[in-house]
């Protein structure tokens, strides 16, 4: 196995880099897997459903998916560049040996191996009892597999389902059959389809009428394994007038081979249901010279599908070699909101093209999008929306701000908004500013007595409080903490 | 004595700005340095106040800390601002995201956490803040408004003299404070500053015209050219400097 590398040897030079001392999640777990062959292929999709004792029906959603992506491109309309990707060269599924996960077994803790604890524990997500968040209900998925969950008979109580996708398929296959692929249809896209045909496993949320969910659902994401794709499928319904709060982080091993990351999440919210959903994303970045990282191809989507109903995207994208990555909202149902508030920070040689879609069908939907990002080294930071109104859209609303910070000579920044109006009483505002940070700004805050440290902190909260506001207080902090640490030391 | 610039010379990008410049400074006692541009009156300044960008090649600073004597050199300029040290900029920087307001209360207990003093709550704060304000005719929004964003020139110096009284330091550099103010905003940046001055703090004021020194009365007048002190002298020296310029040195 080999070693972290965070721990051999000291920079050279005396600037430290942001891979040498940052990426303190790059470590590898030593746990014994086990990993499907690489390659992909019907024969590959048929093991995989059996090896997750999946019914009929979802096998047969998996080869109409497969059989449809093989006939699709990969896109190329990002403004990103890498390397193609072999389809053929990774593995579609590797999980730790051992029962959990795979029957939809009970997973108590006693049941999850010490690697797996020690892991979580080492990425400040402690699974033990005594240490448990209190008022976060947590699922783990650890390369393919869900490994653990906990707050299991408080959410029982009140009828919230959480659980890993393939416990759902198997316990609740009525709810997961009514919705998956109801918001992205495996048709959407190229990764979509992909993912449609080899998802391994995911998050799946149930909130029944009129609940709000007692605490915070969150899953954490943790790519180990090598050349292994993570392709996670999350579904969240809420149902009439419910709540749900629901937080995802990632993390990643420093690996110099690249890492593919394709997730569909689908969101549902009935007649005055809310669904906020925020994502913390650090997967590893690659190092400096932009080898390594993780493609991370995702597809986030929402349909606000009863009347007056509200999903919201709050995302912190700090990781990633390279990221495509719109979560939108679907605003069919009459009133319904959608909002979409983004920091996204690129350093190095990362690549983000991110945004959003809002598509207004149902009469006075309103939506907001408010975008920052900061783009630091050789990095580029695209802001990639679009903003589209139906002729049924009677009475629609968007406000959009996007605004970028540049840090350095060399980084990129760019707003691409699509703007489509169909019905003549939509009101559409488009904001965008573009700011850099300079020495002289930090020189002068140094000047009135702040740290380096504490200058930077105050110029990108100062950037992006508007988006934190939108995160739940502990992420809120855990983010800051994020940009600050990855700022630090590309500026000055 | 507060500050003591010995022999100092200094150069940026390769260039030699200081060749050689003296200075003593004692609490209580108001500075002005005149000189023709470029002869390197900004550097100094910032050289005091620790940019980056200056190499300092000879010579040494010591500033009074706790009744010693310290080499200014081995304080990050944070640190320098913490011990009292404060550079009224001629072109101050903008930083959106960050109220003036928010800068002031960060600043300010930076500072005290420095001096070993308590805090002061934001509540608190914010009434010290709007009182002095008021003495300078800054209107209260300008306080939550980004630090010198979209302020006229007038603004932006008015900004920088509040920033003078809320952190209260020891010494103070004021560089080109006059530069692009109209008359009306050139008394109250005098008053500002007038109201600063006492026995146990020193202001300089690095200018180029005698307006601003009918306005604040310096003690000592010292004109710098080619990176030295040519000559210090009282108020004699300024009204010969309006009258023959530069030339004579």
């Amino acid at each position: 196995m080999s070693q972290n590398k965070e721990q051999e040897g000291l920079p050279t030079s005396s600037e430290v880099r942001l891979e040498d001392r940052e990426y303190q999640y790059g470590f590898i777990t030593p746990i014994e897997s086990e990993t499907f062959a690489k390659g992909l292929s019907e024969e590959i999709i048929k093991k995989l459903s059996q090896k997750k004792q999946e019914p009929a029906w979802v096998l047969d959603y998996r080869l109409k998916a497969y059989r449809y992506w093989v006939t699709l491109n990969e896109p190329t309309w990002a403004q990103v560049n890498y390397e193609k990707i072999d389809f053929n060269e990774l593995s579609y599924y590797s999980a730790p040996k051992q029962k959990i996960g795979e029957e939809g077994a009970s997973k108590s803790l006693e049941d999850i191996d010490p690697e797996l604890l020690k892991t979580f524990e080492r990425l400040g997500i402690p699974l033990s009892e005594q240490k448990r968040l209190t008022g976060v209900a947590m699922d783990l998925v650890f390369d393919s597999v869900s490994v653990g969950q906990t707050h299991t008979d408080l959410l029982e109580k009140h009828g919230v389902i959480f659980c890993s996708i393939s416990e759902a398929i198997q316990k609740y296959p009525e709810i997961v059959k009514k919705y998956l692929g109801s918001v992205v249809p495996y048709t959407d896209n190229f990764y979509a389809a992909l993912n449609s045909a080899v998802f391994t496993d995911g998050s799946f949320v149930f909130i029944p009428k009129g609940v709000k969910c007692p605490v915070d659902l969150s899953t954490y994401f943790r790519i180990n394994a090598k050349e292994t794709g993570q392709f996670e499928r999350t579904l969240v319904v809420a149902e009439e007038g419910s709540f749900v709060n629901y937080l995802e982080g990632c993390t990643a091993p420093q690996r110099d081979e690249y890492q593919m990351h394709a997730a569909v999440v689908e969101l549902v919210a009935m007649d005055f249901a809310e669904i906020k959903y925020s994502t913390v994303q650090n997967w590893y970045t690659g190092d400096k010279k932009g080898r390594g990282g993780v493609y991370n191809f995702v597809t986030k989507r929402g349909k606000c599908q009863g009347q007056s109903s509200k999903i919201s995207w709050t995302q912190v994208e700090s990781g990633s070699a390279v990221t495509w990555k719109y979560p939108s909202c679907v605003l069919l149902g009459d009133h319904s909101e959608g909002a979409f508030y983004s920091v996204a920070l690129t350093h190095d040689y990362m690549q983000a093209d991110t945004g959003t879609k809002m598509i207004h069908i149902g009469k006075n939907t309103k939506s907001t999008i408010l975008s920052k990002g900061i783009s630091t080294g050789n990095s580029r930071n695209i802001y990639r929306g679009l903003v589209k109104v139906m002729p049924s859209a009677t009475g629609a609303r968007n406000h959009s701000q996007c605004d970028s910070m540049l840090v350095g000579a060399k980084s990129k920044a760019l707003t691409i908004p699509y703007i489509e109006v169909k019905n003549s009483t939509a009101v559409v505002e488009h904001e965008a500013s573009t700011s850099r940070v300079s020495e002289e700004q930090l020189f002068y805050l140094r000047s009135r007595g702040l740290d380096q440290e504490k200058a930077v902190s105050l110029l990108v909260n100062g950037f992006c409080k508007d988006v934190f506001t939108h995160l739940p207080l502990e992420f809120s902090v855990e983010a800051v903490k994020l940009i600050e640490l990855k700022l630090e030391n590309s500026v000055g | 004595m507060l500050l003591n610039v010995k022999n100092l010379k200094a150069q940026i990008d390769g260039k030699q700005i200081l060749k050689g410049l003296s200075l003593q400074i004692n609490a209580g006692e108001v500075h002005a340095i005149m000189g023709p541009n470029g002869s390197g009156k900004s550097s100094l300044s910032k050289i005091i106040s620790g940019h980056a960008g200056y190499e300092v090649t000879e010579g040494e600073i010591e500033y009074e800390i706790n009744f010693k004597m310290k080499n200014l050199f081995e304080l990050e300029p944070h640190e320098r601002a913490q011990e009292g040290i404060f550079l009224g900029f001629q072109y101050p920087v903008e930083v959106p995201g960050v109220t003036n307001m928010m800068l002031l209360f960060e600043s300010y207990n930076a500072i005290m956490l420095r001096q070993g003093v308590e805090p002061m709550a934001q509540d608190e704060f914010n009434k010290v803040v709007q009182q002095k304000a008021e003495f300078l005719g800054i209107k209260e929004d300008y306080l939550y408004r980004g630090v010198n964003v979209g302020f006229s020139g007038g603004e932006k110096k008015r900004n920088e003299i509040l920033q003078l009284l809320v952190l209260n330091p020891r010494l103070a550099f004021l560089d080109e404070i006059d530069s692009g103010l109209d008359i009306d905003a050139l008394k109250v940046v005098s008053k500002g500053v007038n109201f600063f001055k006492n026995k146990n703090n020193a202001v300089v004021l690095v200018t180029h015209y005698q307006r601003l020194l009918d306005y604040i009365k310096p003690d000592f007048v010292h004109v710098l050219s080619d990176g030295q002190i040519k000559v210090s002298g009282g108020m004699e020296l300024v009204h010969k400097l309006e009258k023959q310029g530069y030339d004579w040195l």
